[in-house]
């Protein structure tokens, strides 16, 4: 029992983070349909920015703490939904009418180009993460273990979550990102300025993809230039999942295919969890091609 | 590519790559290997364009498929000791076949149930199906698992690699080109038009995913006697997209056009390589002036993956507007 409670609460730390990538994806495959690739690049840079950031902000705050991490978390969130905007802006923005496909591989592109640049700038050799939060442990039962740094992760997911949800919902540019990924040209004709709402969702996107790097790298410690590529793909099998462009869905997909990694890895073998997202993905596509949540697409002739 | 002279460029070819094979041992290893590379590059781009060029599926699995040729053939000749030059190359021809049927095998099981998908999602099933192959080949201890497989036999030559990539070429050229063929670009075109004029969509599918797998589970057997060591971390997906990304830049479609990219682009690293071992240039003192592009090459090629889509982005070598 306590082996199971504890592998639960492993693979819902792990699964909140997967729903903090998931949402970046489904958020751009709701506005543009395209896979963005270099998303998980994005979540590498946030764990990087955080390993950069964290010596400088100790310099003027103590670190470990929780007024210091969070700026540090803050700082990275707000440097990656910089970044995010430049990529779009010069990457993909020339490509809007062209042929999905294209852009499709641009994405690729710019995500080689977040991979090698990083291993050029950072070095291919894995860095061990500051530790910028104190570590409590909250409960030590038998075999169960749970320290504070899970904790965060819960209570910084479901703040964000939250955040977006009102963002999305309550807010006019939220109301011009549904309009956008509903129909962009009636919104664009109704006055909606469709090139600052793409911009604000890559924005909104790579923020919380950085928010999810600096939540990984405080649990594992251990960051690399391609750190991002498995998480990455794992959260857009996730988005598929719960059914591409639903922001509910990607929380829930990212959750399910937390969780049920970390119990085939903690029950059955280790050595097959990479496979399977992959191996889920395919089952739920078999069954509801458009995810747990997703909206069936008729296609008009 | 004009089908008329097909089958003479076919029979050239074969006799071409037959008469460069006597020649190989007088090339130093390290030319002999790319020379290795760029043919089997170029069955795989060939036929992967199959699938995403003239059917336009959009498939990111293909280095798994060449990864279950690979290990397929490998494990037959391993069975094998030393044998004379006759046997070696029916047995090396067996394995391969082998190789790619088994490849096929696994298209048609990758292609049977993602039919119903499209584009992104066919994409990134096939990204996952790749994958898959990839964790399973790490865990089979038979083919030693996470470890590697050593290819006991280097039997890959001149005559094998570029006699299979013209009957490649061959192949996917007649297929396309024939009555039967026109379906695989109706597919592409317009599906639901394609499907109304009573076209078998899904036969179409099948059969590009199962022609594509064969020859890159041919190309699989071939690398593995070229190199003589598998991993399964080497067919990770980075592998398929270096494929892709060679279909692009030719131009979905286009085979003529592939070719040359996969040959470019086998070249290209090199290139940068042999660039940054320059000793000297005219006018500049250092020694080895250029030694950066050694650590840079890859993010050359990435940004120039994202110039080239930017620019030119129905590939490279198109230079007029196919018919419709």
């Amino acid at each position: 029992m306590t082996e199971f409670l504890q592998q639960l609460i492993n693979g819902l730390a792990f699964g909140s983070i997967l729903a903090l990538i998931a949402l970046g994806y489904t958020m751009v495959y709701g506005i543009l349909r395209f896979i963005n690739f270099a998303h998980g690049d994005v979540f590498m840079l946030g764990a990087f920015a955080g390993f950069y950031l964290a010596p400088r902000i100790a310099a003027v705050l103590p670190l470990p703490s929780i007024g210091g991490g969070l700026v540090v978390l803050v700082a990275a969130m707000a440097i990656c939904a910089v970044l995010g905007v430049v990529i779009e802006r010069f990457a993909y923005r020339p490509l809007r009418k062209q042929p999905r496909l294209t852009v499709l591989i641009t994405a690729i592109g710019v995500s080689l180009f977040l991979e090698y640049t990083g291993q050029f700038a950072f070095g291919a050799a894995p860095k061990k993460f500051p530790q910028i939060l104190p570590v409590y442990p909250i409960a030590r039962v038998g075999g169960l273990s749970l320290d504070s740094n899970q904790i965060i992760v819960f209570v910084v997911t479901i703040i964000l979550l939250l955040a977006l949800r009102f963002v999305v919902l309550r807010t006019k540019i939220g109301a011009a990102m549904r309009a956008v990924s509903y129909n962009p040209e009636a919104a664009a004709l109704m006055g909606v300025n469709t090139d600052v709402v793409i911009s604000f969702t890559f924005a909104l996107g790579s923020a919380l993809a950085a928010a999810a790097g600096i939540l990984w790298a405080i649990n594992y410690p251990a960051i690399d230039p391609l750190m991002g590529i498995l998480p990455g793909l794992k959260a857009f099998v996730a988005a598929v999942l719960g059914g591409i462009g639903n922001l509910p869905g990607a929380a829930l997909g990212g959750v399910i295919i937390g969780i049920t990694e970390t119990f085939v890895s903690g029950y059955i073998s280790s050595t097959y969890r990479d496979a399977i997202a992959f191996a889920v993905l395919i089952l739920i596509l078999l069954v509801k091609p458009s995810g747990l949540l997703g909206k069936k697409e008729v296609e008009k002739v | 590519m004009s089908f008329r002279y097909a089958k003479t460029a076919l029979t050239g070819a074969v006799v071409l790559s037959l008469l460069i094979s006597l020649f190989a041992n007088r090339l130093n290893s390290y030319w002999l290997i790319i020379g290795y590379n760029i043919g089997i590059n170029l069955i795989l781009a060939v036929s992967l364009n199959l699938i995403n060029g003239y059917t336009g599926q959009f498939s990111l699995g293909h280095a798994g498929f060449m990864a279950v040729g690979a290990y397929t053939a490998a494990t037959i000749t391993n069975r094998f000791g030393d044998l004379n030059f006759v046997a070696a190359n029916g047995i090396f021809f067996v394995a391969l076949l082998a190789g790619g049927l088994a490849a096929a095998m696994a298209g048609l099981l990758v292609g049977l149930p993602t039919l119903r998908l499209k584009g992104d999602y066919l994409a990134i099933v096939t990204l996952g199906f790749g994958e898959i192959i990839r964790v399973i080949l790490q865990n089979m201890n038979a083919v030693g698992g996470a470890r590697g497989l050593s290819v006991m036999h280097g039997w890959t030559n001149f005559f094998w690699v570029f006699g299979l990539a013209a009957v490649t070429v061959y192949v996917v050229t007649a297929l396309v080109n024939s009555t039967y063929g026109r379906g695989f670009i109706a597919v592409r075109d317009d599906e639901v038009a394609a499907e109304a004029m009573g076209i078998n969509t899904t036969k179409y599918k099948v059969t590009a995913f199962v022609v594509g797998a064969f020859f890159a589970g041919i190309a699989g057997g071939l690398y593995g006697h070229a190199i003589q060591f598998l991993t399964p971390s080497g067919f990770g997906f980075m592998l398929s997209i270096t494929y892709v990304v060679m279909v692009i830049l030719g131009g979905m479609g286009n085979t003529a056009g592939v070719i040359i990219a996969a040959v470019l682009l086998t070249l290209l690293p090199e290139g940068l390589r042999l660039l940054a071992d320059v000793q000297h240039l005219p006018g500049i003192a250092a020694e080895r002036p250029l030694h950066w592009i050694g650590d840079t090459r890859m993010i050359i090629y990435s940004l120039l993956l994202i110039g080239l889509m930017l620019t030119r982005p129905q590939g490279l070598f198109r230079f007029q507007r196919q018919s419709r």
